[in-house]
């Protein structure tokens, strides 16, 4: 098979598809890098559910601010024109329809939207944290991810056996290989990685992809 | 006017057995550290714990403040875990085990639960959880043309808060990402004790800048800023 497209070719990717002047919420993890690749004439504004609406870079080292972190519980910094809030204010925004974008991390998404990224199988507990009602509440929701898992089992699925963050919520999968819409008839494969065909594509992935008559490379 | 302690086992010495507590903070920022080291001094037993999430474990200051588990029989949280399992954490053995009864609850939901406890609306309707695990044994209906889950609202009987500054009248100011869920805690508790920075004579504080309003508010703990390595 042909390389797969590293974590931070995914982000730029991701980050191209974000609109200009919305408002973001980026999950923990991996899709914490799409904030380093959104080009700041976009004039994004990210929102961070612990309080934050307008969170900035990363501070450089040994100039952090006590208290201003993000919801991964990393320093960060604000923007001119930043905001604070309570958490049940929050969630109103999130909630309330009001986010125009949001990036989750997922463990299985399923040919028709269903998101799993909150606890594994082989474990007894796991942390929900605001992913649920991010997955409920966002006007768009876009899942970044490896396409298969470590051991190489596919991550898209015909239907999720772990525990669902969301139902029908997912509405674009960004991938080291691929990436999918989610249409009211099922999985729709837009864009492979370079050197990819859609049959390769495919072969580690369990749910049914129709092809998209534009089928193309994925080009930043 | 609010008593204004500066001993924190004062201020949490009539914390019973088997009390219900509210915990503010958020992966370790606004999370009221003097307040649960004294708490963890008193040994009681049976609590309940209301709280985003384990006190952060990357905090050294934050970790001798934790409640230990041996203390904590029941938790209501979101986010109990970390994303890699730590099976000599106490938390987790607790939780893994059934020591500690677990509710693991959407962090939306959560926040909402304890703001409409606070505001008097018993129940509530939301869309976040419907067709997961999270709907389990709720009631779920139609309201316009989309699926919600009921939802109970959350009361404690204490609430241990952290501010950035107060008046003695209780009006509490926060700093940066400090709100997160204190605010909603102060109005969903039976007694709310609130750790803060430094306290200011009513008046000194712009009506217009005050957070929560003295009202939720009934005990006052002035503390020295946390120092940590």
């Amino acid at each position: 098979m042909p390389d797969r497209l590293t974590r931070d070719v995914i982000a730029m990717r991701v980050a191209a598809e974000i609109p200009d002047e919305a408002y973001v919420n980026l999950g923990i993890g991996m899709p914490t890098l799409v904030a380093d690749y959104v080009l700041s004439e976009k004039r994004i504004v990210f929102h961070a559910e612990n309080g934050v609406l307008g969170t900035g870079p990363f501070p450089e080292p040994g100039s952090e601010i006590p208290d201003l972190i993000n919801a991964g519980g990393q320093f960060t910094t604000l923007i001119p024109g930043a905001a604070f809030m309570d958490s049940a204010e929050s969630f109103a925004i999130v909630r309330g329809r009001h986010l125009d974008v949001a990036v989750l991390g997922g463990l299985q998404v399923s040919e028709r939207g269903d998101l799993a990224n909150w606890r594994r199988v082989d474990r007894r507990v796991g942390s929900i944290g605001g992913a649920a009602d991010i997955a409920a509440g966002a006007k768009r929701l876009f899942v970044m991810m490896e396409h298969t898992t470590r051991d190489g089992q596919p991550k898209i699925v015909r239907s999720c056996t772990y525990p669902l963050t969301g139902c029908r919520v997912v509405n674009k999968i960004f991938t080291d290989v691929a990436v999918i819409a989610v249409a009211d008839d099922g999985l729709v494969l837009e864009e492979v990685a370079p050197g990819w065909r859609a049959a390769d594509v495919q072969a580690v992935t369990e749910a049914r992809l129709q092809v998209s008559p534009t089928l193309c490379e994925i080009a930043l | 006017m609010k008593p204004v302690l500066v001993d924190p086992a004062a201020a949490v010495s009539d914390i019973p057995d088997g009390a219900s507590i509210m915990v503010g903070g958020f992966a370790g920022v606004g999370v009221p550290v003097l307040l649960l080291r004294a708490l963890a001094q008193r040994g009681v037993r049976d609590l309940t714990i209301i709280a985003n999430g384990t006190p952060h474990r990357r905090d050294p200051a934050n970790q001798a403040a934790m409640v230990p588990a041996s203390m904590i029989a029941r938790a209501i949280l979101s986010f109990p875990v970390g994303a890699s399992p730590q099976p000599e954490n106490p938390y987790e053995q607790g939780y893994e085990r059934g020591a500690i009864g677990l509710e693991i609850v959407p962090q939306g939901t959560l926040a909402e639960r304890i703001r409409a406890g606070g505001a008097g609306i018993p129940a509530f309707y939301t869309p976040t959880g419907v067709g997961t695990p999270f709907a389990d044994g709720k009631e779920v209906r139609e309201i316009n043309g989309r699926l919600c889950v009921l939802e109970h609202a959350l009361r404690a009987d204490f609430a241990l808060i952290r501010a950035h500054t107060a008046d003695r009248l209780g009006n509490l100011t926060y700093r940066n990402a400090g709100r997160n869920f204190n605010p909603i805690m102060a109005m969903a508790a039976d007694v709310s004790i609130a750790e803060v920075d430094a306290v200011v004579e009513p008046g000194t504080l712009d009506p217009e800048h005050v957070v929560t309003p003295g009202i939720f508010v009934d005990r006052i703990v002035v503390a020295e800023r946390e120092r940590v390595a």
